[in-house]
């Protein structure tokens, strides 16, 4: 007797299933491409929104300074403390304010910065993109021969871009304050020893990569939570209306998160 | 079925046809639909839920492209324009949408300045003064501060038009314009287009399943059944067409003493 799952008609309806999936993804994949494209190309579309651009540096940068502070604070602290421990059982302590700004410069730094924003406004700017796709009102600016991508979609696009290695930096410093408060001040290591070892060991290339990490993850997040957000009618398997655009915003944040850690490593590989 | 010369004729639809969905749950709106809409004339397009009313005005507007067939807009072919000549078509278009998509963020004045502010020139005291002459018009004068979740139903209708209208447009498309409306406010709403209509003599394109009070508008109705379309000159011809289905239509939508006199 043949399993239910390997009978021809069974493996050839999977296959079926399969070869559907995948021209879905490729089919997405082509759109988001299509998507970037124009969105960068909005960023030098003729009229300027300057005002624009300045409301969501503030939604995104100071309104993510909050978040941003206490996760690099508590991050900065745990960071002091295991790295400590670590470094103790070795007489290697006086290395603690190495490890723990290297840590946040080249790694955690960009990394966190860009799952905690695109937790906090990644998801808002899908969710309102989604909602603006459902009411008709992206197509309202098609239908007025409004370019949606410059009016709505380039402004964020250029201040996630920017307020990303601003709040990176905010993250490194408030982590590194973490990292020498509970190190030097609740265990005991030598705090001249913390801010010399940083000072010495701390390259401009391993700013450098910090920077641009945080650059590619602004580009990454405001790409991938804008684009679910517009394309909210078109994604399958996302139902219809409000439940539509909540799976969406979810998909945006998973998406995101995913991506910037894959990509952390594969800029990791070509920056080092 | 009635015919227009080609130079009268804003919108013509050639053997459209349009399906959604994919494998077994493909499903066919539009099938081999054909129909002309006059230039500076009312038409209206009435049919029951689903029937692919939406789908007709979006065809139009170049947001769906037809799976066979031809969409033409003055002359031009919708589905083949390029990104550039489909926004200066559309510079032509106002939309009236069926939940009149206003801008959340933006108050009804800067609502109705958006075109203005984004396409053309104007500098911002003229952008006042064309906006506040049409508050005026559309008696929305006091209620320029307001945000669109502020607004009735009627109110927000009425922003949603006077943003159509401000770019001059030669077609205007109204998408289910008294969804949600009482018949008090319908009746003015479709007071108002007919007010609008006759003194910017655009082409206006209204679907509604809001039958037979909308046919009072109409110099042509179109209605849509099953996917096909078929034109009238009067809503009367309608009770007499010679299709059994559009008769059976007719009686279920309108009611069995329907003759189209008066509607």
């Amino acid at each position: 007797m043949i399993p239910t799952v390997l009978r021809p008609a069974a493996l050839l309806s999977g296959f079926g299933r399969l070869g559907a999936l995948t021209l879905d993804a490729l089919t997405d994949l082509g759109r988001m491409g299509f998507f970037l494209f124009w969105s960068l190309v909005g960023l030098f579309r003729l009229p300027f929104r300057f005002r624009e651009v300045l409301k969501q540096l503030c939604f995104i940068g100071s309104g993510s300074l909050g978040v941003i502070f206490f996760t690099s604070l508590s991050t900065g602290m745990v960071l002091g403390l295991q790295g400590y421990n670590a470094l103790n059982r070795f007489g290697a302590d006086g290395m603690l304010g190495t490890v723990v700004a290297l840590s946040l410069i080249m790694e955690l730094g960009p990394t966190l910065t860009a799952i905690m924003v695109a937790g906090r406004a990644g998801s808002a700017m899908c969710a309102e993109l989604g909602i603006m796709r459902i009411s008709e009102q992206i197509d309202a600016l098609d239908c007025m021969a409004i370019d949606p991508f410059r009016y709505l979609i380039s402004p964020k696009f250029l201040a996630m871009i920017l307020s990303m290695p601003l709040l990176t930096a905010v993250f490194d410093v408030v982590g590194i304050f973490g990292g020498y408060i509970v190190g030097v001040d609740m265990m005991g290591a030598n705090g001249g020893a913390f801010m010399a070892g940083m000072a010495q060991n701390v390259t401009n290339a391993d700013i450098r990569m910090g920077f641009i990490k945080s650059l590619c993850f602004g580009l990454l997040v405001a790409w991938i939570c804008t684009g679910r957000g517009f394309f909210v009618h078109l994604i399958r398997g996302m139902g219809f209306g409000a439940e539509s655009v909540s799976r969406a915003t979810t998909q945006a944040v998973v998406y995101s998160s995913i991506t910037v850690l894959v990509f952390d490593y594969l800029l990791t590989a070509v920056l080092l | 079925m009635t015919t227009v010369a080609e130079q009268d004729v804003a919108v013509r639809f050639s053997a459209v046809s349009k399906w959604f969905g994919r494998d077994e749950k493909r499903h066919q709106v539009l099938n081999n639909a054909s129909f002309a809409v006059p230039a500076g004339k009312t038409t209206v397009i009435a049919g029951g839920s689903g029937q692919g009313k939406s789908v007709t005005l979006k065809l139009i507007l170049g947001l769906l492209k037809p799976d066979a067939g031809q969409v033409l807009v003055f002359g031009q072919d919708v589905a083949r324009l390029g990104f550039n000549a489909l926004r200066e078509l559309r510079m032509q278009f106002g939309v009236l949408f069926q939940g009149s998509a206003l801008f959340d963020s933006l108050n009804v004045f800067e609502n109705i300045a958006l075109p203005l502010r984004e396409r053309t020139k104007l500098q911002e005291d003229e952008i006042r003064a064309k906006v506040e002459a049409t508050l005026d018009q559309l008696e929305l004068k006091g209620h320029e501060e307001k945000y669109p979740a502020q607004l009735s139903g009627g109110m927000k209708k009425r922003v949603g038009l006077a943003r159509a209208l401000q770019l001059e447009p030669r077609l205007v498309l109204f998408d289910e314009p008294t969804t949600g409306l009482d018949p008090v406010m319908t009746r003015e709403i479709y007071e108002l287009f007919d007010a609008t209509q006759k003194r910017l003599g655009y082409t206006a394109l209204i679907v509604s399943h809001d039958v037979p009070q909308v046919f009072a508008l109409a110099d042509q109705i179109v209605l849509i059944n099953r996917g096909e379309l078929d034109s009238f000159t009067d809503a009367g011809e309608i009770v007499h067409s010679g299709k059994a289905a559009i008769r059976e239509f007719a009686r279920t939508v309108m009611g069995p003493g329907f003759t189209g006199k008066g509607a």
